[in-house]
């Protein structure tokens, strides 16, 4: 951009601080009291880590922290596997249409409550018992669209010839796949897991509509947003700090693994 | 590719056709479904009183938009004047907090804003002795949930054409005897348009179809369409009328992005001409 006033270049400073500011007060806040001594949730009184203690004694965030996970790693699992494979087939044929485009894209445009209750009416339809199960099928369908997006990005520029050289020289699909396609979009494919295991540990919306009655099937966002409704606890801090510092961990990662993808 | 395309159509196509079927269909006298087809529920839909909560939505949308894309514009445009070297730095840490829990952001908000929360603790640190403020629970905090939530999207769709932008061009208005504000009116706001609208139809259409950060900053007595559709599946068990207003959201959706559509496709024919006429 063209030369600037010492005045222009203060204020263009003071913006991004004070937009800093706003996106980082609150969640330092709310880290900073999770080493909050006291009982209150805002009041400074001294460091602790009494509140993460209690965390790891709390069965109901415990139980919900393993279904979390569960859920998680199974539809990662299930949508890395399947959109990667729509990925590899979607680039290859290139002569698909604007249909499969958009049933590609829907998932990641679809609310996630009309994504949620349309689950909801299926599966009450179809009768079928709701719990971790309905929402690990659930969180395939939108995963699945991310992990395809993320690996069809890192095989725009796949030369194909060396498929079909590898099928030349004799291998077969499935070792041509393995030793020559994988390792090519490895790091797209374990960028996109690791994204789409974030989004489902972090998803709410969908496993509340899915998940069915009782406690069994609570997920983590579930049970955070059930403390939250019944008022702030100091362990809701502590549990905050903690998944805010997995997701930011898990999605830097993913970020490194495939550069540029928030760029797009 | 074939078993994620019919995962894809078992669980996300058969499920979106259903719930628009159930639309056209009648509430059964003890909730559940009674399948006579019917349009009363499109009807209920323009009822005042939904009628009203959609405008409220939509009031409340577009306010978020509006500030978020004034925010994020201004944010973009001092990351894009920021030496080179730093801007990725600073747009990482700007896109950063959009990568944490949903609902804990929103949380974050509630301690914030409550009446013993931080900007009441500053308050009384400046001498003030009356009555905490009620921020919390009021249309202002869903407001400012929206915002802090959808605002690093804006900032990215804006700094991608402010960053691309030529700086000959700003020179050029300069040295023609434009103002600062004149060259920013009249040529540095029009070319980034489209990065504008794609982070304000991105925040709007987010916001309009939002159930959580009513329910939690608004203290659910603030109703917008998606704690109406909420209400209807998980409450007041009327899927029909439910699935009637889901699908109003997903209407309005689609309008928001065919005219997001209509006015990039306007933005690019002008771009071109201006190509054209300085060419010719």
């Amino acid at each position: 951009m063209a030369e600037r006033s010492p005045a222009t270049r203060r204020t263009l400073w003071l913006v991004l601080g004070l937009v800093f500011a706003f996106l980082y007060i609150p969640i330092a806040v709310l880290v900073a009291l999770s080493f909050n001594e006291g009982g209150l949730p805002t009041a400074w009184s001294g460091f602790s880590l009494k509140w993460y203690v209690s965390l790891a004694h709390n069965s109901a965030i415990l139980s919900a922290a393993l279904n979390t996970l569960i859920v998680a790693l199974v539809s990662t699992a299930i949508a890395t596997l399947l959109g990667t494979l729509l990925a590899i087939g979607v680039e290859m044929r290139r002569q698909y249409g604007k249909g499969l485009e958009a049933l590609i894209f829907a998932p990641m445009i679809i609310p996630d409550i009309v994504l949620a209750i349309a689950l909801l009416s299926f599966f009450s339809m179809l009768n079928l018992t709701m719990g971790l199960h309905t929402i690990i099928l659930a969180h395939v369908v939108f995963n699945l669209a991310f992990v395809c997006s993320v690996v069809r990005a890192r095989l725009k520029n796949f030369d194909w010839s060396i498929v079909e050289a590898s099928a030349d020289l004799g291998a077969s699909a499935l070792t041509t796949f393995r030793r020559v396609t994988l390792p090519v979009i490895l790091p797209a494919v374990i960028a996109g897991a690791l994204l789409a295991f974030t989004l489902s540990v972090d998803e709410f919306i969908i496993a509340f509509f899915t998940a069915g009655a009782g406690r069994a099937s609570t997920t983590l966002p579930m049970q955070i947003y059930a403390m939250i409704r019944f008022g702030i606890t100091p362990e809701i801090n502590a549990l905050a700090t903690i998944v805010m510092a997995v997701s930011i961990t898990a999605l830097t990662l993913s970020q490194r693994l495939n550069r540029g993808m928030i760029g797009q | 590719m074939a078993p994620a395309l019919v995962w894809l159509t078992a669980l996300m196509v058969v499920p979106c056709a259903l719930v628009l079927a159930l639309a056209f269909f009648r509430r059964g006298i003890y909730g559940g479904i009674d399948y006579t087809f019917t349009l009363e529920n499109f009807g209920l839909v323009f009822d005042p009183l939904y009628a009203g909560i959609f405008l409220k939505s939509a009031r409340i949308a577009g306010t978020a938009t509006l500030i978020a894309v004034v925010i994020g514009y201004a944010a973009a445009y001092a990351i894009a004047a920021a030496p080179r070297r730093w801007q990725p730095v600073f747009l990482f840490f700007a896109v950063l907090p959009f990568w944490s829990n949903y609902l804990i952001r929103t949380y974050a908000w509630i301690v914030l804003l409550n009446r013993e929360g931080l900007i009441t603790q500053l308050l009384r640190w400046f001498g003030y002795t009356g009555e905490p403020p009620s921020m919390l629970y009021t249309e202002g905090a869903v407001i400012a949930g929206l915002v802090y939530n959808y605002l690093p999207f804006v900032i990215l769709a804006c700094y991608a054409p402010l960053s691309r932008l030529n700086p000959e061009l700003a020179e050029a208005s300069r040295d023609l005897g434009a103002s600062a504000a004149t060259t920013f009116r009249r040529v540095i706001l029009p070319l980034t348009v489209p990065g504008i609208a794609a982070g304000a139809v991105f925040v709007f259409v987010l916001s309009i179809g939002n159930f959580v950060t009513p329910a939690l900053l608004g203290g659910g007595r603030f109703q917008m369409i998606g704690n109406l559709v909420y209400d209807q599946f998980l409450t007041a068990n009327d899927w029909p009328f439910g699935a009637a207003l889901a699908m109003a959201l997903i209407a309005i959706m689609l309008l928001v992005l065919m005219a997001q559509a209509m006015a990039a496709n306007r933005a690019a024919g002008r771009a071109a001409e201006a190509r054209g006429n300085v060419d010719g």
